[in-house]
């Protein structure tokens, strides 16, 4: 039995947690993960959810104990933003080269300084390259199944890998949606209990993070890459099975009217809602542009993009995060990666909004496809919509 | 002008970043009022002073003084003005935090600068809670007391951040509450004017967290609390240890000479070197 009901999408991502049985989480708070944290807390309190809730003293104790809870056996969860995910930089990758099934909901915020509390993606941009599997929601209902279907990614003995389930601050963490929510039952049977191929325990001892001498070093390493690499595969599964279980179908990238136009935007995260917005009002004026919503960033689906890129004549990469002095900004040098080793033809531009919260309209995507703003281009590869100079 | 309107008028920010984003009733002001009394009072030019914080409702002071302020991260202010205070000795340099701020994401720097008794002054506004946050529990928070993420009653035991303070090492501590505004405004005027680490823990309230959740009342009530649980150090000292169960002490925890850290590595720079100050 599924529930359907309106609610802050927040408080559905611990649901969703509680729903897949974690047995430590271990955090500190942060606007605007915090109604997150607190409501995991109080299901931990109520008796409503069988786990151990710590709320350590800093994000960098929070990972460790999540590392060490995991590396012990446990399910095990954490939350975080901005600041946070910065200071939890060093044990990302603790998590990801120990390989332990670690899921974390971020919530993407601006970085210090100035300081913002709002929503972008500097925070998981300066984090993209710790080895997580990185998944990006739209709505709340992707958040709800992301997190269910993470664990699931995460703990597959062909992964062991943690996995990031984004989402942007207070557009959508602090919004209040329709969801449905899948039955303790159902997701039982979807999500069966951790069994881990390694763990700390006194019947069985192992070792794990020790030193690696040169001639070890890179071999480990490639391994870890390797299981990224080919964790997609099983993302892929993961996904087909949910979708079969509960009816709702996800893909690594997702698109939205490309199949009538060769002009196409490429985004990360809810941003995508107000671009289908103008793409509707555009459609609606006789002009036909596309969407590629990245569901899933790391590892990055070159197949999948490239399936949807290789008729188009012109894409705009919208992103939340300065280029910090590169080229362009991330996604956008990806995607010319790809674009250049499959000797694509495609004019490719790149625009950054929506900084440190501010606003972002359909409008400005009119705009985009309409070339007003391209126009304006300056000295840099890439236009900052809206900024005042 | 009435002394108080001049006060505002020299230290505050008053026609530019009023009004203030802290609740009605809150403990900061008193302690902000405090904070420029003792400036006043000891004389420093407002150019002299750096005024850091970390953040949090108490990190958000700097906002509203006319200072130079260095509005820095959270748990990272004792850092940064260690770096202030290295690269320019000349500057007064004053460090306002939270009890989150202090001894929980920053605890190890809080207990380092004890240590290594380097020239700062450190405000810590302890309301037991991390309160910008929504009311978590900090380190502070007593064993029992509910929270947003403590709902029936916290399990772990708190810090004494003054106790911890003297531990560390620093030569100077001293405790006020809210409640008690002319003692904070001697603390201070002390501790600024001591040099070494100099540390004033605030004992304050959140009426609209802490207090809502463990149904404390009002701010008043809160600090008729801090009235009737905080005895003075000299009182104290007649009292048995039974009697002071559920209190604890206000006034000046320590106050001692210890080698200041730029005076100690000045001795070893003109000793080995013999040349003059070379610092900017
Ligand atoms: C690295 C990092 N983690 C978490 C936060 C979120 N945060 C901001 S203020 C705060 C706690 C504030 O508590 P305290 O220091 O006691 O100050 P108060 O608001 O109670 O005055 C937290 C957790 C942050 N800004 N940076
Ligand atoms: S939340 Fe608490 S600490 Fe912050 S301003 Fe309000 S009363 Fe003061
Ligand atoms: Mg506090």
């Amino acid at each position: 039995m599924t529930t359907k009901k309106g609610i802050e999408v927040s408080i559905a991502a611990s649901i969703a947690a509680q729903l897949a049985r974690v047995e430590v989480v271990a955090a500190y708070p942060i606007t605007p993960q915090t109604h997150i944290v607190e409501h995991l807390s109080e299901l931990v309190a109520n008796g409503e959810l069988e786990a151990v809730y710590i709320n350590v003293e800093s994000e960098h104790s929070a990972m460790s104990a999540c590392c060490g809870a995991s590396a012990a056996g446990a399910r095990t969860f954490t939350s975080t933003s901005a600041q946070g995910l910065e200071l939890m930089h060093e044990i990302l990758f603790i998590a990801s080269g120990m390989r332990l099934p670690i899921v974390m909901a971020t919530v993407n915020r601006a970085l210090s300084s100035p300081l913002s509390i709002w929503g972008d993606h500097s925070d998981i941009m300066a984090a993209r390259d710790t080895g997580w599997i990185m998944l990006f929601c739209e709505n709340g209902q992707e958040v709800v199944d992301s997190i269910i279907m993470a664990f699931k990614i995460a703990e597959n003995r062909n992964v062991l890998l943690p996995v990031m389930v984004n989402l942007d601050g207070f557009s959508l963490s602090h919004v209040i949606e329709p969801i449905e929510f899948p039955s303790q039952k159902d997701v039982d049977s979807f999500l069966p209990p951790y069994k881990p191929l390694y763990s700390l325990h006194p019947d069985k001892p192992v070792t794990m993070g020790a030193y690696a001498m040169p001639e070890l070093y890179t071999e480990a390493k490639y391994a870890q890459e390797t299981a990224l690499i080919n964790s997609k595969k099983v993302i892929i599964d993961v996904m087909a099975e949910f979708g079969e279980r509960f009816g709702r179908h996800y893909k690594p990238v997702e698109t939205y009217n490309t199949e009538n136009a060769d002009f196409a935007f490429i985004c990360l995260g809810s941003i995508n809602e107000n671009i289908s917005t103008a793409i509707d009002e555009l459609k609606s004026n006789g002009k036909e542009a596309g969407l590629i919503k990245l569901r899933l960033f790391r590892p990055f689906p070159k197949d999948e993009l490239l399936a949807v890129l290789k008729d188009k004549k012109r894409i705009a990469i919208v992103e939340r995060a300065m280029p910090g002095g590169a080229a362009n900004s991330p996604l956008y040098n990806e995607i010319a990666s790809l674009i250049y080793a499959n000797k694509l033809h495609i004019t490719l531009e790149n625009y950054i909004v929506g900084l440190g919260g501010r606003d972002v309209h359909p409008e400005d995507f009119i705009d985009v496809f309409d070339m007003k703003i391209a126009a304006k281009k300056d000295n840099n590869n890439y236009n900052v919509i809206g900024v005042r100079e | 002008m009435a002394e108080v309107t001049k006060l505002i008028h020299k230290y505050l920010r008053h026609d530019k970043k009023f009004p203030h984003v802290w609740c009605p009733g809150c403990g900061i002001g008193i302690m902000l009022g405090a904070l420029i009394r003792a400036i006043d009072k000891c004389g420093f030019t407002k150019d002299e002073i750096v005024l850091v914080s970390g953040i949090g409702c108490t990190g958000r002071l700097p906002v509203y003084v006319d200072f130079n302020t260095l509005h820095t991260t959270h748990g990272r202010a004792l850092a940064f003005a260690t770096g202030v205070k290295l690269a320019n000795p000349k500057l007064k340099v004053i460090v306002v935090m939270g009890d989150g701020d202090a001894v929980a994401i920053g605890g190890n720097h809080f207990i380092h600068a004890a240590r290594r008794n380097i020239d700062l002054t450190a405000i810590i506004l302890n309301n037991s809670i991390y309160g910008m946050t929504g009311g978590q529990y900090s380190p502070t928070t007593p064993y029992g007391m509910k929270t947003t993420t403590s709902s029936f009653f916290h399990i772990e035991q708190a810090f004494n951040i003054s106790e911890l303070a003297v531990t560390a090492g620093a030569p100077f501590v001293g405790r006020g509450t809210v409640y008690h505004a002319r003692l904070l405004d001697s603390l201070m005027e002390k501790a600024f004017l001591k040099k070494g680490f100099a540390v004033v823990e605030v004992i304050s309230h959140c009426h609209t967290q802490f207090g809502k959740l463990n149904k404390m009342g009002t701010a008043v009530e809160m600090m008729e609390w801090q009235r009737d649980h905080a005895v003075t150090v000299e009182k104290a000292a007649q009292m048995k240890e039974e009697e002071l169960k559920d209190k604890f002490r206000i006034g000046i925890l320590i106050d001692k000479e210890l080698p200041v850290y730029l005076d100690e590595y000045e001795k070893i720079r003109t000793g080995s070197s013999g040349s003059g100050d070379r610092r900017p």
